[in-house]
């Protein structure tokens, strides 16, 4: 329960971080919002404009609690690239590309990562462990984006079989059959990039937990009471190995959201990180903050199911 | 099962036992041509400083060395049957049935992540083919045993304190009910009074389930205590083997001697404790002779060349020049 209140709190935080840091920003936003117009507005108009938006109160109190109010309710304000349209709407639009994307880089990752990088730490000095560590780490430590980079130009501009560019192919029919298999194909290397570094980074988290429990004197108990290896690793090893990758999953969940910016760029790919470009490039604050405040508030989510799945799994930290 | 003519015979025998640590190509012998027998209901305290092979030697009996240890001379044999100590696979039936171990320091010894009457069940389960529901009615006796409520079992071992844990190890350690226990300094990390109840709780085990005990310490009080018998390690070998009486009162190694007098002693007004000079021996580079004549006050020229052997003096075993000489001293007397 403490946690789930702390989590509130925590949330609550970002709203009012996520306010401060758009509102230190130099520039007026009414200037901003009228672009190249604004020559041909006079100082009375400007004013009324501001008054009419409420941005001659005060910030403190009445901007923030304006704001809070409002997002808490699910209006997150209106694009100034998008004229007219509501953020959330934006997001939402963009969300379940990211979500494709993300969620099946994960979907793939973790069985592979873990269980090899388990494998690795039981079997320490092993063949596996030499390849999967070394490879591991180079993967974990390359740039997503130019591993991404590096599959465009193998498989999409020298081999030509997967398509490196946005997630349909042009006159694509939504709904069809076809429109869906192009969609995944459009999924693959994009997927590929995120899922390759997540497994690189599961192999180095699981192998370095696997090798520390086996030094574990419980481990000891558990040969001298004539366990045979398989039991140990299942009965004894597994579950304390997969506290510490438990919590980078739970924790890795919150980027599912956040998606991955620099390879929806690289791809084109129509997510909450090519909005974020987007929306960058254009000085798009409204969308920004709405953005800024899913990020936080899926990573704030992300530790609050990590803290329940350690309790659920580790009695000694359950209250 | 067994007829009273097999009840004498030694219930274990480790023989001319050596075991060698291989590290990087470096070999070095932790424990050289090690000699005993032991019976059944017999508590036997081995004794020796950090190095001096106790460890090995008993989990060379527990077939529980390690990957880099290799046996490297003599054997280990269970009610008169080879143990098969160096092959891990074909000692796993031996293992928790026949001898039992009390590791140190119970919180790491029990899975932080399973309730203690899970872990005490396990071997029932996995051993004795027990149901979940036999094994978990054994749990609970053996909690009960050992001093601990029942209900105690779904406790995790955090929830408990040192003492409980180590009680929790013991019951774990009685479960496929074997005739050797070995504890493994089982209460070093507790308080004198939390240790002086384990030690009861073990003496009180042991009599009722005739259980032979192999205590590894360096602490001789918790020998004096709780064991019959005595074996002095050093530098990988026995020294000294002889009854807690003979040990404590007539020490036949000058090692033992000095051992004895770096006790402090209160009762007797001995307040100045002697302490052995020099440093416990490289097990890589070991002196030549006898591995002690570097730090012994009685050393002689034979020392340093010839390893003594084990020989029986009185009701013990001593591996001193200085007694082989008095021994022949007294044989020439006689004649």
């Amino acid at each position: 329960m403490r946690i789930v209140i702390r989590a509130i709190v925590t949330l609550l935080m970002v709203g009012v971080l996520n306010f401060v840091l758009f509102r230190i920003i130099p520039g007026d936003p009414a200037k901003l919002l009228l672009g190249g117009a604004r020559s041909s507005v006079t100082a009375e108009q400007m004013q009324a404009l501001r008054q009419n938006w409420g941005l001659d109160r005060p910030l403190f109190p009445d901007q923030v609690i304006d704001y809070l109010s409002a997002t808490i309710q699910g209006n997150l304000g209106y694009s100034f690239k998008f004229r007219g349209r509501h953020v959330a709407d934006l997001i939402l639009e963009r969300l379940p590309a990211t979500i494709a994307l993300v969620g099946l880089a994960q979907l793939i990752a973790i069985p592979w990562g873990v269980m090899l990088g388990l494998y690795a730490g039981w079997r320490r000095g092993g063949a596996v462990d030499h390849i999967a560590t070394a490879t591991s780490l180079a993967l974990y430590s390359t740039p997503s984006f130019w591993l991404g980079m590096l599959l465009v130009v193998v498989f999409s501009t020298a081999l030509g079989w997967f398509p490196g560019y946005g997630a349909y192919s042009p006159g694509a029919i939504t709904g069809s059959l076809g429109s869906f298999l192009d969609y995944l194909l459009h999924l693959t290397l994009p997927v590929t990039a995120v899922a390759l570094g997540l497994i690189g980074q599961y192999v180095v988290v699981a192998r370095a937990a696997m090798s520390d429990v086996v030094t574990e004197d419980y481990m000891v108990t558990a040969r001298a009471k004539g366990l045979t290896n398989r039991q140990m690793l299942m009965r004894h090893a597994f579950r304390n190995a997969m506290l510490p990758v438990v919590t980078l999953i739970a924790l890795n969940l919150g980027y599912v959201v956040a998606g991955a910016i620099t390879i929806e760029a690289v791809f084109a790919w129509p997510g909450i990180g090519g909005l974020t470009v987007e929306a960058l490039n254009a000085r798009d604050y409204p969308v920004l903050q709405g953005i800024f405040l899913l990020l936080g508030a899926s990573i704030v989510v992300a530790n609050l199911v990590a803290d329940l799945a350690y309790g659920f799994l580790d009695p000694r930290v359950r209250q | 099962m067994i007829n009273s003519s097999q009840d004498n015979a030694p219930l274990l025998e480790v023989d001319r036992l050596s075991v060698d640590y291989g590290l990087k190509g470096v070999s070095s012998r932790a424990i050289d041509r090690v000699s005993f027998a032991l019976r059944a209901g017999e508590a036997v305290g081995l004794v020796g400083e950090s190095g001096s092979g106790k460890t090995t030697t008993a989990m060379a009996i527990a077939g529980l060395l390690s990957p880099n240890a290799r046996v490297s001379g003599g054997e280990v044999r269970y009610r008169g049957k080879r143990l098969p100590i160096d092959d891990d696979a074909a000692m796993r039936p031996h293992r928790w049935s026949e001898t039992s171990v009390v590791f140190q320091g119970a919180m790491n010894a029990l899975n932080p992540v399973h309730r203690i009457i899970k872990q005490i069940a396990e071997p029932c389960v996995l051993k004795l083919g027990m149901s979940r529901v036999e094994a978990t009615a054994r749990a609970r006796e053996l909690l009960e045993l050992v001093g601990i409520p029942a209900d105690r079992g779904a406790a995790y071992p955090h929830e408990l304190s040192g003492g409980m844990r180590q009680r929790v190890m013991i019951a774990m350690a009685l479960a496929c009910r074997p005739s050797i226990v070995i504890g493994d300094e089982p209460t070093t990390a507790l308080d004198v009074i939390t240790q002086a109840q384990i030690l009861k709780l073990l003496g009180d085990l042991r009599s009722q389930l005739n259980l032979a005990l192999i205590l590894i310490t360096h602490d001789l009080s918790v020998v004096a205590e709780a064991c019959d018998r005595v074996m002095i390690m050093y530098s990988g070998r026995l020294v000294e083997d002889g009854t807690v009486a003979e040990i404590f009162g007539k020490p036949k190694h000058p090692y033992t001697r000095l051992l004895i007098d770096s006790i402090p002693n209160p009762a007797n007004g001995k307040k100045v404790i002697r302490h052995i000079p020099g440093d416990p021996p490289s097990l890589v580079n070991r002196p030549s002779g006898c591995a002690f004549h570097p730090r012994c006050p009685s050393a002689m020229g034979v020392c340093q060349t010839e390893v003594p052997s084990l020989t029986g003096v009185g009701r013990g075993r001593v591996a001193c020049h200085l007694h082989r000489f008095l021994q022949e001293d007294k044989v020439a007397a006689h004649a």
